[in-house]
Parts: structure tokens; C-alpha cells; sequence
């Protein structure tokens, strides 16, 4: 089941409206489009703090055509829990809630409840769309923020952990669906969507989301970076589909090493590493390597 | 605003109900629109320029766009809706036959 570019045109809802509050290039406004375009119709979005509580309008006037709820931070899962049994109750079974967080929301400060509610395998989708830091209070690093990222809590050295792998972590609760996605990949994100949306029970998209103003890059490179981040296997796009795990498509031919493009290319490309020496970028390609290793033997134990 | 209905004041509790209601849906619901920031094609410095004729209507500009501003159908070159576009140059990157300019914004 795929969705083809005019099926994504003809969508009834725009996803996002034009002239919101966003930074030029925001990621998060490419993947909140797909997702009112996909499910938009159907869809409530909870929504924590994070850029997406501004980037949907403030002050009486909305910048997405779905509903939405604001939420408090940690409490995103737990709300949207919560909203998919009420409409259950209601019988409004059709309806789909997705729980829309941000690293900070859904790696960190929501983990607890994120956690309760997959191992509830309550009825929601939930989507972290990874910009690799806490982007709206002013890029303080996350759990998810990349060894080496310069960001405001590390701001000289770059952070001194490394990124949490939060798609397996959630993959380890034994719920039917977990993906990984990239806003540079807009179809394969939107066929997830609507492959989800077809199961019950907790499923969970993880979106890695390329940030201009947090990464240091010029706004015109977000898809750029977000492909580059794919093409030299840096970001495995990858789907768990009740019992088969199955490398993505687009991230299929970068599983041989010899196929991906140079990591320097995608590595200097943001200034927040512009810091780093040859010798991390080696060091990084290895703990590359090591996530594709635990993705292809996760590909082979659920093969069948 | 709750203790208005039970307050001895209240001489049409059905009808300040009404009212309340009519300001919650003023004032608590948001309607979707254009220009919830304003009109953000003022931020742009640099102005995407559709070159229609190295345009072979793929519309990946379409569906990258970060700001849903380009108006695109299977089979046409697309126009840009320029009192939001921000400019950020976004479509020009993903065009595969470079067939958009980005040219300084002149006011
Ligand atoms: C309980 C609580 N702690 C801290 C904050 C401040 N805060 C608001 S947004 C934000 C950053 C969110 O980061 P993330 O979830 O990664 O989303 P992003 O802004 O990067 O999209 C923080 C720390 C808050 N609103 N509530
Ligand atoms: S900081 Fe990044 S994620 Fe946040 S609105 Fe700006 S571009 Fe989007
Ligand atoms: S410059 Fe940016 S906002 Fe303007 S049309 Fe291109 S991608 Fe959209
Ligand atoms: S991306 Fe370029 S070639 Fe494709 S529709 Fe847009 S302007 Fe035309
Ligand atoms: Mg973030």
C-alpha cells in the first residue's frame, strides 16, 4: 500500500496553512503537511510543548486544518490514551489520535508516559518527530541530540552522550507497528501513516526532522540534509509491521557500506559539527555501523 | 465563569449560558487560516522564480514545501502564493531541473 503524489494533492485538508509562525525550512511543518494530508480528516493531534505549539497558531487563529488539543509536556501519550478510549466509548472508533511530540516531549520529558502507553498498547499513534533538541526554549540538548552536537548545554566540545535509539526502545514493548521516517522522504512517511492507520493498538513513527536554525544550516538544505542523512546510513528508515521487520526502500541500497555517500558530507554540512575532526567522523561511522548491524539482524529475527 | 449560573443574580441562566458558549467559540476555539503569523511572505530576503519553460511539472517543489504555499495539479507548472511564501529557498533545492531561481526580494 502506497500513496502516490496525486492522491496527496487531491487530500480534502491542506495539513498546514500557509503563513505560520515556523522558521523558514521548518521540518516539522513538511511532516505535520503529510500527516494532515494522509489522516487529516480523521486525525486529533495532542500536542506537547515544542515548536509545534506555536507552529500551529496562537492568539484565536489556528495554522492547522485538524484538531488539535494543547497538552502539558510530559503528558502527551497519557492525554491521547485517554482521548482514544473516550471516542471508543462514544463510538467514534474511526477517529485517529496521534500524540505529535518532539524529541524533548517524546524521548525525555513524555517518556514515562509514552512507555505506559505502548506497553497498554493503548489505541493512538504516536510521532516524534526528532530534530535533535529541545528547538523552542533555544537548542538545549536532548537525549536524542547526536554525540558531538554543539547545542546551548553543550556548547563548546559539542554533548559528551550519545543518541538514544528511541524506534527499537519502543520496538522492545512488543506493540504491532514502529517505524522510523524522514521528512525528506514525504511518500514513504505518508504510505507509514496510512499503514498504521490501519492497525489498533499503539504504533509509533519515529520522524527525523532536520532543523535549519537548530543545526546550523541554511534553510534551503532541510530536505537536502534530511536525504543526506538517509544516503550515507546515518538515518535507517525501517518498518516493524506486527511480527515483519523490513528495511524502508529508500534506506534499502544503503545497507552495503560502498553505496552510501561520503558521512563527511552530511556531518560538516551543519554547524553545530563544524567542530569536529576527522577522527570523530570515524568514530561516528562506527557506531553507524553498529545500528545497522542490530537493523539487519532485527530484519532477520522477524522475517517471517 | 461557572458560579454566574448558580449565583442569585442570574435571572436567565439560559441565556448567559448562550453568551458564555458564543465567547468560548469566539475566544477559546481557533478556526484554521491563512496568516496565523501574518503575512510571512514580508520575511523573505530571497524570491523563488518559476522558470516555466526547464519546469517538467513533477511537483517535488509542491510537495516539499515547507510552508504548503505552491499550488500545484499532475500535468501543470506550479504558481506560488506570494504574500506567505518565506522564502526560504526550500523548492529550489528539491526542483530536479533547477527550473527555480531564487533572486534577491526587492520591495
Ligand atoms: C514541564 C515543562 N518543562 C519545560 C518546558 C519548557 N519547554 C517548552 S518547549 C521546550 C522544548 C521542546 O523540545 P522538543 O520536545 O524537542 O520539541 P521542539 O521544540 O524541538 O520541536 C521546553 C523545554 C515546558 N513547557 N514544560
Ligand atoms: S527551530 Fe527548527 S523545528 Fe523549531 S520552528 Fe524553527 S525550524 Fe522548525
Ligand atoms: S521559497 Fe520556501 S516557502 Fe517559498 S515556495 Fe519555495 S519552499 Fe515554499
Ligand atoms: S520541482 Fe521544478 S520541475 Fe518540478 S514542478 Fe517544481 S519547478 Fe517544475
Ligand atoms: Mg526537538
Amino acid at each position: 500500500m502506497s500513496v502516490s503524489l496525486p492522491q496527496l494533492v487531491k487530500s480534502p485538508r491542506k495539513g498546514v496553512m500557509p503563513g505560520n509562525p515556523a522558521c523558514m525550512g521548518c521540518p516539522h511543518t513538511i511532516g505535520l503537511k503529510i500527516v494532515g494530508r494522509v489522516l487529516g480528516d480523521r486525525a486529533v493531534l495532542v500536542v506537547p510543548a515544542g515548536c509545534t505549539s506555536i507552529i500551529v497558531g496562537y492568539g484565536g487563529k489556528e495554522s492547522l486544518d485538524m484538531s488539535f488539543v494543547h497538552v502539558p509536556f510530559a503528558s502527551a501519550a497519557a492525554v491521547a490514551a485517554g482521548l482514544a478510549a473516550a471516542f471508543e466509548r462514544k463510538g467514534l472508533s474511526d477517529r485517529i489520535v496521534i500524540a505529535w511530540m518532539g524529541d524533548g516531549g517524546g524521548a525525555d520529558i513524555g517518556f514515562a508516559t509514552l512507555s505506559g502507553a505502548a506497553i497498554r498498547n493503548d489505541n493512538i499513534i504516536a510521532i516524534v518527530s526528532d530534530n535533535e533538541a529541545y528547538m523552542n526554549t533555544g537548542i538545549q540538548a536532548s537525549s536524542t541530540t547526536p554525540w558531538k552536537a554543539r547545542t546551548t548545554t553543550s556548547p563548546v566540545i559539542g554533548k559528551t552522550e550519545e543518541k538514544k535509539d528511541l524506534a527499537t526502545i519502543m520496538l522492545m514493548h512488543k506493540v504491532p507497528y514502529v517505524a522510523t521516517a524522514s521528512v525528506g522522504y514525504p511518500l514513504d512517511f505518508a504510505a507509514k501513516l496510512k499503514r498504521a492507520a490501519e492497525i489498533k493498538g499503539f504504533r509509533f513513527i519515529h520522524l527525523h526532522s532536520p532543523c535549519p536554525t537548530g543545526w546550523r544550516f541554511d534553510a534551503s538544505k532541510t530536505v537536502e540534509m534530511a536525504k543526506l542523512a538517509v544516503e550515507t546510513g546515518a538515518w535507517i528508515l525501517w518498518e516493524y509491521n506486527r511480527g515483519r521487520f523490513e528495511i524502508s526502500p529508500p534506506s534499502k541500497p544503503f545497507a552495503d557500506p560502498s553505496k552510501r555517500k561520503p558521512l563527511k558530507d552530511y556531518i560538516m554540512a551543519q554547524g553545530r559539527f563544524s567542530h569536529l575532526k576527522d577522527e570523530d567522523i570515524e568514530f561516528i561511522a562506527r557506531k553507524i555501523e553498529e545500528n545497522w548491524r542490530i537493523v539487519r539482524m532485527l530484519e532477520k529475527i522477524f522475517s517471517s | 465563569m461557572w458560579f454566574r449560573y448558580s449565583a442569585s443574580h442570574v435571572r436567565d441562566p439560559l441565556k448567559e449560558a448562550e453568551e458564555d458558549l458564543e465567547l468560548f467559540r469566539k475566544r477559546m476555539l481557533s478556526p484554521p487560516m491563512e496568516g496565523a503569523a501574518g503575512p510571512t511572505g514580508t520575511w523573505r530576503i530571497m524570491k523563488p522564480v518559476i522558470h516555466e519553460d526547464k519546469c517538467v511539472k513533477c511537483g517535488m517543489c509542491w510537495l516539499y514545501c515547507p510552508e504548503n504555499v505552491v499550488s500545484w495539479e499532475p500535468g501543470r507548472v506550479p504558481s506560488i502564493d506570494m504574500t506567505y511564501c518565506k522564502g526560504c529557498g526550500v523548492c529550489a533545492s528539491v526542483c530536479p531541473r533547477k527550473a527555480i531561481e531564487m533572486v534577491v526580494e526587492e520591495v
